[in-house]
């Protein structure tokens, strides 16, 4: 399983669109297309707008819908972030 | 070009100071302020600012008729912009105020040292910053991706303790709104235009609901959303046209439903000020302690899905097969 600590790359409060670009083209996508698991953990972060996560998962939820939600788990989450990752996560699904 | 400061131009009156401001000439710029005493949202000082920027600061003046409360545009850091010296002495470490002076943002690693430096000026407690951070990271990243402007964005912000309120500014001379999505979405005047930015899954860069891998189209109707949930004003302004949210009934209990469409907002809207190539935002949100930012979002959340689906059940209602 590959182990990304978001707050090591994208800091404590994570709006950096390039990134979030990075962390799902390096890390993510390569993943899902190995079907790999992925853990994205949170520990540390205090906050992430919805344009960072939609860069960091919009895509791999798009190219690997059936997959995603089993392979990439999300460790750590503050309840905003949670709330955040879900706003996405819905409007990806309800857009397919 | 002038741009008038009266005692009045926060966002429930900013539809008056929009109309003053005159774009004619934008060789120079005169900023007339109202004798002895001016009320500037930082959505005003900003649209100077970049207005300034524009013109060169040897070709920007400031009439300084504002008596005592002329302090406040050198506090903000508009005198900066201006050829014009500050008449006001004072002690540049003794920070009482809670604001964020003018700043320009060019790049995107510019406005990720701005999100972290903007806290310990304010003097917030964690949670609050948090929406700070939000709103500022949202809307400065459009202007750096959609904008096409060479100065970037202009971003200021006021909090005032006694009303709790926080305000932004955030603006820039770019392509403006509807140029921004013609590309993907035709829109017949600047009014329309604005209307569909603040529409949930909306972007420039795409065309319906076919979210990009970097767009989603959700900025703008969440931080418009921010500003109903806590009950205060937004305002939109690009081209001829502004969109203003008014503020959400306070004897209604509970928190306010979100709508998708933002003419169902209890609302203004604008189709014949002087015309602005650029994008403004003003913002004005609430950081009561009685709803956090999560249980907010979590409303956001509901509201943006719905809205989503709604747009997809319209999209299958259109389609007619012969």
């Amino acid at each position: 399983m590959k182990k990304i600590k978001i707050k090591e790359i994208a800091g404590e409060f994570c709006e950096n669109k390039d990134i979030a670009k990075k962390i799902r083209e390096e890390y993510i996508l390569p993943s899902l297309a190995a079907n790999e698991q992925v853990e994205l953990d949170f520990e540390g972060v205090t906050g992430v707008t919805q344009s960072f996560i939609h860069a960091v998962i919009a895509e791999a939820i798009r190219q690997f819908p059936n997959t995603f939600y089993e392979l990439v788990i999300f460790k750590n989450c503050p309840d905003l972030v949670k709330t955040i990752i879900e706003i996405v996560s819905e409007y990806m699904q309800e857009s397919a | 070009m002038k741009i008038y400061f009266s005692n009045n131009d926060m966002l429930m009156n900013f539809n008056h100071f929009l109309s003053q401001v005159d774009f004619k000439d934008n060789k120079e710029l005169e900023i007339i302020t109202a004798n002895n005493w001016i009320s500037v949202h930082p959505a005003a000082l900003v649209l100077a600012a970049a207005l300034a920027k524009k013109v060169g600061k040897n070709h920007t003046i400031i009439d300084n008729s504002a008596g005592e409360s002329g302090l406040y545009l050198d506090r903000m850091g508009l005198y900066d912009y201006s050829k014009t010296e500050s008449p006001y002495k004072y002690n540049q470490h003794d920070e009482s105020g809670r604001f964020i002076p003018i700043r320009q943002i060019l790049t995107q690693s510019d406005q990720s040292r701005f999100v972290t430096d903007i806290i310990p000026l304010l003097h917030l407690d964690p949670e609050k910053s948090q929406m700070i951070r939000y709103v500022i990271g949202e809307l400065v990243r459009n202007v750096l991706e959609h904008s096409m402007s060479n100065d970037g964005a202009f971003v200021a912000a006021q909090y005032r303790p006694k009303t709790n309120v926080l305000s932004f500014g955030v603006c820039d001379t770019g392509i403006g709104i509807r140029k921004s999505l013609e590309k993907f979405h035709f829109s017949e005047d600047n009014l329309s235009a604005i209307r569909l930015a603040l529409m949930p899954g909306i972007s420039g860069t795409t065309a319906g609901l076919n979210f990009t891998e970097d767009n989603g189209g959700a900025g703008l109707f969440i931080v418009k959303n921010l500003s109903k949930m806590t009950r205060n004003y937004f305002i939109l302004y690009s081209g001829d046209a502004a969109y203003k949210l008014l503020k959400y009934d306070k004897r209604i209990k509970g928190l306010p439903k979100i709508k998708s469409d933002p003419l169902e907002d209890k609302h203004s809207a604008y189709s014949d000020l002087p015309k602005f190539d650029g994008t403004l935002v003003g913002v004005d949100i609430a950081l009561d302690d009685t709803e956090t930012f999560n249980t907010i979002m979590e409303v956001i959340k509901v509201g943006y899905s719905k809205s989503i689906r709604e747009r997809k059940e319209r999209k299958y209602k259109e389609i007619k097969f012969v």
